[in-house]
């Protein structure tokens, strides 16, 4: 039985075999690295070092380091937080909410995708940890740990406690998640070592033989996973937003933010995978299994993101104007006119405007254009966040204290920590882990591959 | 013979010549031990005549439990232990209290489950496991076959019958 389309192009392109897969995945693994992968490891880690100069400046004197003030209490660190949040929310979409809907294009990038996921989690995570100013009694601000307090528990009707268990959930699930797909291509590795690599990737594959009847429980442990990570990853954003839509501040106090925020979510995220897909596919010679095919998907998923939100700008205005609440009103157009203009015009340019380029075949479907839309499309959407929370804080109800943010180099530094973290930990994932799910890819090697279709 | 230490394994290219070979090699009289694959091949459990698997309801279970715990442990800790009047409204507001619910329900759903398949199949970071073929992980599919189990059928008719269903090769492996 094979199944042939005129229709669909084919998945995986060059007419692999079976073994080609086990083959191009596994080189990188076991190859020495290669100069460009020793620089890129250089830069993440120079970037880490010295963004942690910032970190331990801040950790040590206090977020008065920052360029915070009594008016403006949320700036760079809860932008970073929902930016880095965001971008994590691809991952999930393309492993759990595509297998449920039996995408298999999904197949060759959700490796790469979760683990982006996990690493912007991490990144993200930090940011609520070190705001808090003195981190190492956040055990007891964030947990619901018995105290000297007389057990004063922590505040279960707070969206910030809702979200320290979403985003712990959402992490956790998701590195499971991860591993669970990460032991089959393990074992393939396992089996093709010796000495000391054999012994480590024999640990980690956790003892995998590849029977039938481990298969047909692991399908079924991922069909699971994948319904619970669905609304999961949805509820992560949707809880994020809570932090800013369950208060009282104009601009913040819109029952629109939880969806909105979602479509941000995997616009932004879908963005990062790209950029960092385009690098790798190239690096590791991966165009036969990442194909343009792929790419011109993702675009399509962004450029529907993309319109979303959008519309939910367009429509946060409206309801400000029909609201007929002053205040409402006040906020929205301060953001587009008052002094923060520029930020509000750099976010509608980069999110709503540019991704309708994609509307072009030409465009979505050339690899240059899109990576350098999607760094684009991660700069404005860095913006929506900075223009949510910067904006709506800076003119509050009482004009005397009306202020200006300005990031100071911690700040700055604290932001590139995240960057140096992020890509140190992605391009060890790189090496040492296989990029592309091959028992996976091997699946539909039969019936989506360029041989069968001619 | 001892049981599972000798056995037949007939090496397969294709997963479809796979299936029929597994229907054909049944029908025949002849027990398979198991099948390895490099990947998931779909409907090679009902073939091979194994029943679904029961993880969905320890996830079930799990799920359930998770969400008993969550609730419990907010009514205590807001209602019973420490009751605080927060903005005027009720301590012990449910609807406060989905979303955390909501989390640890799908934290415990996916841990339990997970949980219960490493220890039902075996897999720890310590396991050995019995490798059959090196290239089961990479390109081939192997039906081992029991010689113990099958000894009525004798080991050259086995290897006639895999030969005739398409396994490429056949060959022979005993372990310790």
């Amino acid at each position: 039985m094979q199944v042939t389309s005129s229709v669909r192009e084919p998945l995986i392109t060059g007419g692999k075999t079976l073994k080609d897969v086990t083959h191009d995945v596994s080189r990188q693994v076991e190859g020495k690295p290669t100069l460009g992968w020793i620089l890129g490891l250089l830069v993440a880690v120079g970037t880490l070092l010295l963004g942690s100069l910032a970190l331990v400046a801040t950790l040590w004197e206090g977020i008065g380091m920052w360029g915070l003030n009594k008016t403006i209490g949320w700036a760079w660190d809860i932008t970073n937080f929902v930016w880095w949040v965001g971008i994590g929310h691809a991952g999930t979409l393309i492993s759990a909410v595509l297998l449920l809907f039996r995408q298999k294009w999904r197949m060759a990038i959700n490796r790469a995708a979760e683990a982006m996921t996990i690493f912007a989690v991490i990144c993200a995570a930090m940011f609520p940890v070190i705001h808090m100013g003195r981190p190492w009694l956040g055990a007891y601000w964030a947990l619901p740990l018995p105290n000297t307090f007389g057990s004063l528990w922590v505040n279960f009707n707070s969206p910030l406690l809702w979200d320290v268990f979403a985003i712990s959930t959402y992490f956790s699930v998701s590195l499971v998640f991860w591993y669970i797909g990460l032991i089959p291509d393990f074992a393939t590795i396992r089996d093709r070592a010796t000495g000391l690599r054999k012994t480590i990737y024999g640990a980690l594959s956790f003892g995998w033989d590849g029977a039938a009847k481990t298969w047909s429980r692991y399908e079924s442990v991922a069909l699971i996973l994948a319904g619970l990570a669905t609304p999961l990853v949805l509820s992560v954003h949707t809880i994020v937003s809570f932090d800013f839509a369950t208060s009282v501040i104009p601009g913040w106090h819109t029952t629109i933010f939880p969806p909105y925020f979602v479509a941000g979510a995997i616009f932004s995220g879908f963005a990062m995978v790209l950029t960092l897909m385009i690098i790798t596919r190239k690096v590791f010679k991966l165009e036969d299994y990442i194909t343009i095919g792929h790419i011109e998907l993702m675009n399509i998923v962004i450029i529907i993101t993309g319109s979303i939100v959008g519309i939910a700008y367009i429509t946060e205005f409206f309801i400000a104007w029909y609201s007929g609440v002053a205040a409402e009103q006040y906020a929205f157009m301060n953001r587009a006119f008052g002094p923060y203009a520029w930020a509000y015009w750099s976010m509608m340019t980069c999110n709503v405007i540019s991704p309708q380029l994609f509307w072009f075949k030409k465009i979505r479907t050339s690899i240059v254009a899109t990576f350098a839309l999607s760094i684009v499309v991660n700069i404005g959407m860095w913006f929506e966040r900075f223009v949510i929370i910067v904006t709506s804080l800076h003119r509050d109800y009482l004009p005397s204290s009306w202020a200006m943010f300005y990031p100071t180099l911690s700040d700055v530094g604290v932001y590139l920590f995240t960057f140096g973290l992020f890509f140190t930990l992605f391009l060890l994932f790189a090496k040492f882990f296989p990029v592309i799910n091959m028992a996976e890819v091997k699946s539909i090697v039969k019936s989506s591959s360029e041989k069968v279709n001619k | 013979m001892e049981r599972d230490k000798n056995f037949v394994l007939g090496v397969f290219e294709d997963e479809d010549v796979l299936l029929e070979a597994v229907a054909k090699v049944r029908g025949s009289g002849v027990k398979i031990h198991e099948v390895y694959s490099p990947f998931p091949v779909h409907g090679l459990d009902e073939e091979l005549g194994y029943k679904r698997s029961k993880l969905p309801i320890a996830a079930f279970l799990f799920g359930m439990l998770g969400t008993c715990l969550a609730l419990t442990m907010q009514f205590y800790m807001m209602k019973i232990d420490w009751p605080m009047i927060i903005g005027g409204k009720d301590h012990a507001g449910l609807p406060n209290f989905i979303p955390v619910t909501f989390e640890l329900t799908v934290l415990l759903a996916a841990f339990g489950m997970v949980g219960v398949f490493m220890i039902t199949s075996n897999l720890k970071p310590w396991a050995q496991p019995r490798i059959f073929d090196l290239r089961i992980t990479d390109d081939k599919h192997v039906m081992a076959i029991d010689l113990a189990t099958n000894a009525a059928v004798g080991e050259a008719q086995i290897g006639d019958i895999l030969k005739s269903c398409g396994a490429s090769e056949v060959n022979k492996k005993s372990f310790e």
